[in-house]
């Protein structure tokens, strides 16, 4: 049965990786809503892991609370574990400035900062303490680059980041996560904003991006968590449903209701 | 068959146009009537004062004399009364609306605090002058100085600029800040370097109002028991001082004796209006430099 054409990623075998995540019986609760039920998932080193399900299934919750990022959310519990690199970062103990300087992200809407394209990529450097011009000079012009962007905006830099086009926004952004030099990379739906030919250009980019970062990206794109991902997360209603590697997920199923998501009788 | 009949229309639309053509003239009336007013008090003012104003009358000492009467010392205690208004409204006024709005707990209490604050903007002025009489002048003993007139004006101003600050940093977006704090800055490095920069025009666009209303403000000076009968030029914040429109006030009551006051007293509107202009220009000019659009 081939449900799910593109297939072209085949992740590695499980026990030759490292695991960069590791959440243990994770829950979450805003308010009195189980958003979250006893997930234990694991996230491995320099891979994409998709995270796919419907509305409301908990994958953007589930993304957010891998930089605490979720308790901007007033009301919000958890229990369990996130183990990053053998640290538990939902200790209370456990800086969530130091965790995000590591663990970077992209946001479904591209949101620069009201500042130029310069001041974007540099803000993230410039907040931990780097002042030489020398340095962010370089740091820039290294992001960018690795964001794919540079051609277009070298010669603008100090150009305000709104003039940039929605795609040039996004893999601005994702040039200012690059800048803080992460371990891992979220995405929450990157390409949702954006036309075809910019979702394509950024997926390229997270192609590339996986040789150097661990990127765990939210999608509501099966065809896009099938095309650019190793490993992929089906959730539903709060519960990790299944999760394989991609091929695997997409062409045998194990669970019935992952089965039914990905031919299209639900969500 | 048809629900609309389409000679019916055509009848009715010579009365539709006429409605609307008599809304457009009731709106643009409504403008003109506040216009027109002005206009008659500034020609009046204008013709009164401006053969009043020259050099001697900006730096005069007060006399009771029209001839040698000037306002040097009511200018510079306006002045000073915005040297301590400004610094003290900005930082309690727009320290209290980071608080409110971006540390505080949403809750019950908080919610009394909002409405309480969103109140005290309509508490008559004169209350405040008698709280600031109980304060500063009695209880602090600081007496009717600049520094006792400035604090009561700050509070009498402040819930303007709290509320108004609060308004500008609940506009700024949250997606701006998430992008913050997602790079790992903490909490007052996102405010410092997000939040204010773009709350910034919406904050002076409330503190131009407040400052506005804090240098026409007469009645609470009144209960301080600021002279408008003044000598010496106050030169710091514990001098003894009075403002322009205390001088407007005194003037105006003792025309009727005098009757040159009548046109002293309007000089002065026209000084005073004109600092409110200068004032209201370098804030606009900082205002828009600052303008950000997201």
């Amino acid at each position: 049965m081939k449900i799910v054409t593109g297939l072209t990623n085949t992740a590695q075998p499980e026990k030759n990786l490292r695991k960069v995540f590791n959440t243990e019986d994770l829950n979450l609760w805003y308010g009195s809503k189980h958003a979250l039920k006893g997930i234990n998932l694991p996230i491995y080193e320099k891979e994409v892991t998709a995270m796919i399900g419907p509305s409301g299934c908990g994958k953007s919750t589930f993304l957010k609370t891998l930089n605490r990022m979720v308790e901007l959310v007033p009301n919000v519990e958890t229990t369990g574990m996130i183990h990053y690199r053998n640290q538990n970062i939902l200790d209370k103990s456990f800086k969530v400035e130091e965790l995000r300087t590591k663990v970077g992200m992209v946001f479904q809407k591209p949101n620069p900062f009201p500042k130029s394209i310069y001041d974007n990529v540099a803000y993230g450097p410039r907040i931990h303490g780097i002042k030489s011009k020398k340095i962010l000079d370089e740091i820039v012009e290294k992001s960018l680059r690795g964001g794919a962007i540079w051609d277009e905006v070298k010669d603008r830099l100090k150009d305000s980041a709104y003039g940039l086009s929605g795609g040039q926004q996004q893999r601005l952004c994702i040039a200012r996560a690059l800048a803080i030099e992460p371990d891992v990379i979220l995405m929450d739906e990157p390409t949702s904003a954006l036309d075809p030919k910019s979702t394509l250009k950024v997926e390229e980019l997270i192609q590339e991006l996986k040789t150097d970062y661990s990127i765990v990206i939210v999608t509501h794109n099966m065809q896009q968590a099938a095309r650019i991902s190793d490993r992929t997360a089906f959730m539903l209603n709060g519960e990790l449903v299944e999760f394989t590697d991609t091929n695997r997920l997409f062409s045998n199923p194990e669970d019935k209701r992952t089965e039914d998501y990905i031919t299209g009788r639900f969500g | 068959m048809k629900y609309l009949n389409h000679s019916k229309v055509i009848q009715r639309m010579q009365r539709r146009i006429l409605i609307n053509n008599l809304f457009k003239s009731l709106f643009f009336m409504a403008t003109t009537f506040g216009i027109i007013v002005l206009a008659i008090l500034l020609v009046q003012v204008f013709t009164e004062g401006i053969d009043y104003i020259n050099f001697d009358f900006l730096s005069n000492r007060l006399s009771t004399v029209p001839e040698r009467a000037g306002i040097m010392g009511a200018i510079l205690g306006t002045l000073w009364l915005m040297a301590v208004v400004i610094p003290v409204t900005m930082i309690l006024g727009v320290g209290t609306a980071i608080y409110n709005e971006l540390y505080a707990k949403k809750g019950k209490l908080q919610s009394v605090i909002q409405t309480n604050i969103a109140n005290l903007a309509g508490v008559p002025s004169i209350v405040y002058g008698i709280l600031g009489m109980t304060i500063f002048v009695r209880s602090l003993q600081l007496g009717s100085v600049v520094l006792a007139g400035g604090l009561t004006m700050s509070l009498l101003v402040l819930p303007i600029v709290i509320v108004s600050s609060q308004e500008a940093i609940r506009a700024v977006p949250g997606f701006l800040s998430e992008g913050s704090y997602g790079l790992g800055a903490t909490k007052w490095q996102t405010i410092k370097n997000i939040v204010l920069p773009a709350s910034l025009p919406g904050i002076l666009t409330g503190t131009i109002l407040a400052l506005s209303r804090a240098i026409g403000e007469t009645a609470p000076l009144v209960v301080l028991g600021i002279p408008a009968l003044l000598l010496p030029f106050p030169g710091g914040l514990l001098d003894r001082f009075t403002v322009l429109p205390m001088q407007i006030y005194y003037w105006t009551l003792d025309a009727s004796l005098v009757r040159e006051y009548a046109n002293l007293a309007s000089a002065t509107i026209i000084v005073l209006l004109l600092m409110l202009f200068l004032l209201n220009s370098v804030a606009i000019i900082i205002r828009n430099k600052f303008q950000q659009r997201y």
